[in-house]
């Protein structure tokens, strides 16, 4: 959350000093849904940007807090959004872009002009309560990887040798599961995922609010990206070891049962991870699982 | 609660790593970071990690090999039993990762695959795809979640560090952190912390560092009074690809697959890459360095791309300063299958496919070397004593730095891959001595004086009121960051030189002041990034001063510190006699040299705010310094007349070679 901004791509003298020049005043319009604090109304902010080679969404962000003036030179505060690595690869930064849930990092804004030459929209994620402005509260996504128990039941981190053998293809099987970023974009664009934002009672204590939370949390729907983590896991020789723990994760209350195959997870995915393929094969793995349980009574 | 507690700040590799341990340890951990950690920096690594294996092993590697290439490649500037023991752990850590389920490539029978990195011969580097960090970082995730389940660690994300609070002896008990949602301020009683915060790479602006590498955390220790080591070396990588928000990095390991560095021998041509005939390129490392060609050490390779585009004027372009880096030659499948991750992200940021145009590319600051200056314990064997409390710990009793926010491994240079590694074995291995420690203080932290947090917390309440309170400034930071970046980046990168050091100190100093008349475009008390990058800028300076002044009173070129007026050209003479005499008094040079700067440089902050540097002697009982000669002119000439000398002075029992004598039994290969 701490982030360098650069006000403006002037003239650079650094070792790398291929920093774009502004090509000319050309202005990007952005239109920002701005929102003070959970519970708060939000409201539309216009800013205007000057053009500059090889933007970014980010770059923008950047820009509108250096600059904190609306379009019509009102001071305002910076608006607040999450990033880190700006390479698509720590899951920060996801925002709706235009109306579209992807990482704010990769959306160039040459790009997004060819589509909407108009003007630049951006609102936070939609399926998590909001912090500020586009920062969302994304704990329940990681609470989910608890659910499915997504981490290798090893004994301990000592010395023991190498893990087990693995094929070449069951690696380039288990490798884009693995590249997953917590990003949250398969969450957003699911129709069976839906907001749950609570408001501490006056009289809870922080621990009880926790607790209800989690309980909420784990009553709602677990999200691809969990269904995909324990198959993940599940394919592994180790990660076997716990496979039913993490089937019955997945088919309790919130479970795979609730996904209704929309596929909409996969078509946003920003790492293109076979979401659906990971759902087909938990359901399958599910129902073996089911029918071996009711012969196991 | 009478049980110790350990605070870790920072969730990449470094603290994840500790905090597994810790937890498995049966301590309870608190983890403080400022992004959740998952999302930390160490997700960005690309290229692999560095162990000794079975296969090269049979190719003649060996521990001891590892440990002389990283001894080598950093220029003689480290410690070398912290190396040592790192790199004995190599291995198992390779091996422990590969338990853990980080899907490393693999080979046709299922054994994992090795790539080769630059400074080294052998291909020892293990890696998952093109995102080796991002798995490794995932996998100690997953374990550290596991124990947060279990109730051993409770994570604190969105927070800030502040502050280390120390008692009246000085010795750490907790710190002070700051809610970055909520602004909160929280003390935490700690029976020893360690920071493992990463990098600084945005004292210099742009770099291919995350967002969140400011170094605030390591400046806020070293004001607190913790000593700073080996600042100025800070490595500047060969190839990034620059970018308007960010220089992204182009992995070595482009190089490694057998990428080809080149520009066209005349200026600016103004073709296509593709229609330059192979006798119009200029492979000028392969053509410099025969026997490492691109894969030369990143010091060296940084050097001579900067080199050939600004002395020798033949960048790419005219405007900006590029070379190419060309994969074109290897097949697509194996370009895909090996490195498919980095080629993606010069594909997605620059729009043009590297499978069939060249990249271009220039270096970029990557890596801090230096870093807060912590202990070590030695053993018998020249290695480290584990479970030592003084393993890993900064001059400030019960205050730790593990990371790349320690100075510790890699010298004047760092080799690729092996930095992973050293986040990695400095968590793992500080835990048993920070356990040690945590039990063996008279008090618990927690039983401390409440005064004691309550003077800290209030310390960083008034520093953070008064400046939200500065509504009327004349100074933007973010203005302020971007003067100080390219003013870092110009003269503390590939090139020193003392005039524009000395000026760069005093410009420093002003920026500092206008810092203090900023004006804050965000007074609210919730989520306020604003403040929080204003709080981080001014904790940028300190650093920047201590890299400037360590730049400036180091006056010799070592590793990734280059002064081009100290630099110890090659040998000029055609004839033998001549040649034979300079490569004596290259030699005595070297040695006048090694006396008097193989030292490292330690900065304390002193009370008027400017670094305090002396410089301290380097442990070298486990391998003679010896030159660094990848690619000089009559370097093998110059190396027989170093081993002469060496052999002589063994002879005689002492000599210049200082220690030669005494390590020859320790210094064979280890069977
Ligand atoms: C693009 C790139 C590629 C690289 N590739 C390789 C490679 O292939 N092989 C290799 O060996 N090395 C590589 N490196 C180097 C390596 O990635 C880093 O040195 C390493 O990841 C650093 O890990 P760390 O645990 O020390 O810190 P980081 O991963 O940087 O984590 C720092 C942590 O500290 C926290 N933090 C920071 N400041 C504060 C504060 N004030 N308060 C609270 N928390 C704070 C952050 O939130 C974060 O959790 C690469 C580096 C870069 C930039
Ligand atoms: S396929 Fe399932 S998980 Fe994916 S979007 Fe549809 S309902 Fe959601
Ligand atoms: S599965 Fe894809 S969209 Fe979902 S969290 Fe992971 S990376 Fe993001
Ligand atoms: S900033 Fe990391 S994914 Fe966008």
């Amino acid at each position: 959350m701490i982030r360098a901004v650069e006000p403006s791509a002037g003239p650079n003298s650094s070792a790398a000093s291929a920093s774009a020049q502004p090509v000319a005043q050309r202005l990007i319009r952005v239109r920002v849904l701005r929102q003070d604090a959970p519970g708060q109304e939000s409201y539309w902010e216009r800013h205007a940007v000057p053009y500059e080679l090889n933007m970014n969404v980010i770059s923008i962000l950047q820009r509108i807090a250096a600059n904190a003036k609306s379009q019509d030179g009102r001071p305002v505060a910076p608006v607040a959004w999450d990033c880190n690595c700006l390479e698509e690869v720590c899951g920060s930064c996801t925002m709706l872009v235009n109306g579209r849930t992807r990482m704010a990092c990769t959306a160039l804004v040459d790009k997004l002009m060819e589509d909407n030459p108009e003007e630049i929209e951006l609102r936070p994620m939609s399926k998590f309560p909001v912090v500020r402005d586009l920062v969302v509260d994304r704990r329940r996504l990681f609470r989910s990887l608890e659910r499915v128990e997504a981490w290798m039941p090893i004994d301990g981190s000592y010395d023991q040798g190498a893990g087990p053998r693995i094929s070449p293809e069951s690696q380039e099987d288990a490798y884009p599961l693995s590249t997953c970023i917590s990003c949250g974009c398969c969450l957003e664009a699911c129709p069976q995922f839906t907001k749950i934002e609570l408001v501490r009672h006056e009289d809870e204590t922080v621990a009880d609010f926790e607790k209800r939370r989690r309980s909420a949390f784990d009553r709602g729907f677990i999200g691809a990206h969990a269904i995909s983590q324990a198959m993940l896991f599940n394919s592994h020789p180790t990660g076997q070891l716990i496979a039913d723990q993490r089937l019955q994760a997945i088919t309790a209350q919130g479970g795979i049962q609730m996904c209704g195959n929309a596929q909409n997870c996969v078509a946003v995915c920003p790492k293109s991870i076979p979401l659906t393929r990971s759902i087909a094969r938990a359901g399958r793995a599910a129902t073996v699982w089911a029918i071996k349980k009711l012969f196991d009574r | 609660m009478s049980e110790p507690r350990v605070l870790v700040i920072g969730g990449g590799l470094a603290g994840l790593a500790a905090t597994m341990r810790l937890a498995e340890l049966g301590i309870g951990v608190d983890l403080v970071s400022l992004v959740p950690v998952k999302r930390s920096h160490s997700v960005c690594a690309q290229g692999g990690i560095n162990s000794v294996n079975a296969m090269t092993r049979q190719q003649g590697d060996s521990e001891w090999k590892h440990f002389d290439d990283t001894v080598y490649g950093g220029d003689f500037l480290q410690h070398q039993p912290p190396v040592k023991e790192m790199t004995e752990w190599a291995p198992k850590i390779v091996d422990l990762l590969d338990r853990l389920g980080v899907p490393f490539n693999r080979t046709p029978e299922g054994h994992r695959d090795q790539r080769r990195f630059g400074g080294t011969l052998y291909k020892r580097t293990a890696f998952a795809g093109a995102t080796t960090g991002q798995q490794l970082l995932y996998a100690l995730d997953e374990q550290v979640r596991r124990w947060e389940v279990e109730g051993k660690v409770k994570k604190w994300e969105f927070w800030d560090f502040l502050e280390p609070v120390l008692d009246s002896s000085g010795r750490c008990r907790g710190a002070v952190c700051q809610d970055m949602v909520t602004m909160a301020f929280r003390t935490f009683a700690a029976d020893a912390t360690i920071i493992a915060t990463g990098g600084c790479g945005l004292v210099y602006g742009r770099s291919t560092m995350s967002m969140v590498c400011t170094g605030s955390a390591a400046s806020r220790a070293y004001q607190a009074g913790a000593r700073y080591g080996n600042g100025e070396f800070i490595q500047v990588h060969p190839t990034a690809i620059p970018g308007a928000d960010k220089l992204r990095l182009m992995s070595e390991s482009a190089r490694g697959e057998g990428g080809r560095v080149w520009v066209p021998r005349t200026p600016h041509d103004a073709r296509d890459p593709r229609d330059i005939a192979e006798v119009d390129r200029y492979y000028f490392l392969e053509d410099r360095y025969p026997k490492y060609g691109n894969l030369v050490p990143r010091d060296i390779a940084t050097r001579e791309i900067f080199d050939i585009c600004t002395t020798d004027g033949l960048s790419v372009e005219k405007d900006r300063l590029c070379v190419y880096l060309d994969l074109t030659h290897i097949p697509r499948e194996t370009l895909d299958r090996k490195l498919g991750g980095i080629l993606e992200i010069y594909e997605k940021f620059q729009g043009v496919d590297p499978r069939a145009v060249p990249m271009k590319i220039f270096p970029a600051v990557h890596y801090s070397m230096g870093g807060l200056w912590v202990d070590y314990q030695k053993n018998a064997a020249g290695g480290l004593e584990e479970g030592s409390p003084r393993n890993q710990q900064t001059n400030i009793p019960a205050l730790y730095a593990i990371g790349e926010c320690d100075y510790q491994y890699h010298g004047a240079n760092r080799l690729g891959a092996n930095s992973l590694l050293s986040c990695i074995f400095s968590g793992l291995f500080c835990a048993s001595g920070v356990v040690a420690s945590a039990h063996g203080s008279r008090k618990l932290a927690a039983e401390e004086s409440t005064n004691l947090f309550a003077a800290a917390m209030r310390r960083q309440e008034s520093r953070h009121e008064s400046l939200l309170a500065r509504r009327v400034g004349t100074e933007n930071p973010y203005q302020l960051h971007l003067e100080l970046g390219n003013l870092m980046t110009r003269v503390a990168t590939v090139v020193r030189r003392n005039e524009q050091l000395t000026a760069a100190y005093a410009e420093v100093c002003t920026l500092e002041d206008r810092w203090k008349r900023c004006a804050l475009s965000d007074s609210g008390n919730w989520t306020n990034q604003n403040v929080v990058f204003t709080k981080a800028l001014g904790d940028m300076f300190p650093i920047a001063k201590l890299i400037l002044k360590g730049a400036l009173e180091r006056e010799e070129c070592r590793g990734a510190h280059y002064k081009p007026a100290l630099a110890m050209p090659g040998i000029a003479a055609t004839d033998l006699a001549g040649q034979y005499h300079e490569a004596q008094e290259w030699c005595d040079r070297f040695e006048q040299n090694t006396k008097r700067w193989l030292k490292s440089t330690i900065a304390s902050h002193g009370a008027d705010g400017d670094p305090q540097i002396v410089f301290e002697d380097v442990d070298t009982s486990l391998l003679p310094p010896r030159p660094r000669l990848y690619g000089l002119i009559g370097g093998e000439l110059i190396e027989e007349v170093w081993k002469e000398r060496q052999k002589k002075a063994a002879l005689n029992g002492s000599g210049s070679a200082a220690g030669t004598a005494q390590t020859a039994a320790v210094a064979g290969p280890s069977a």
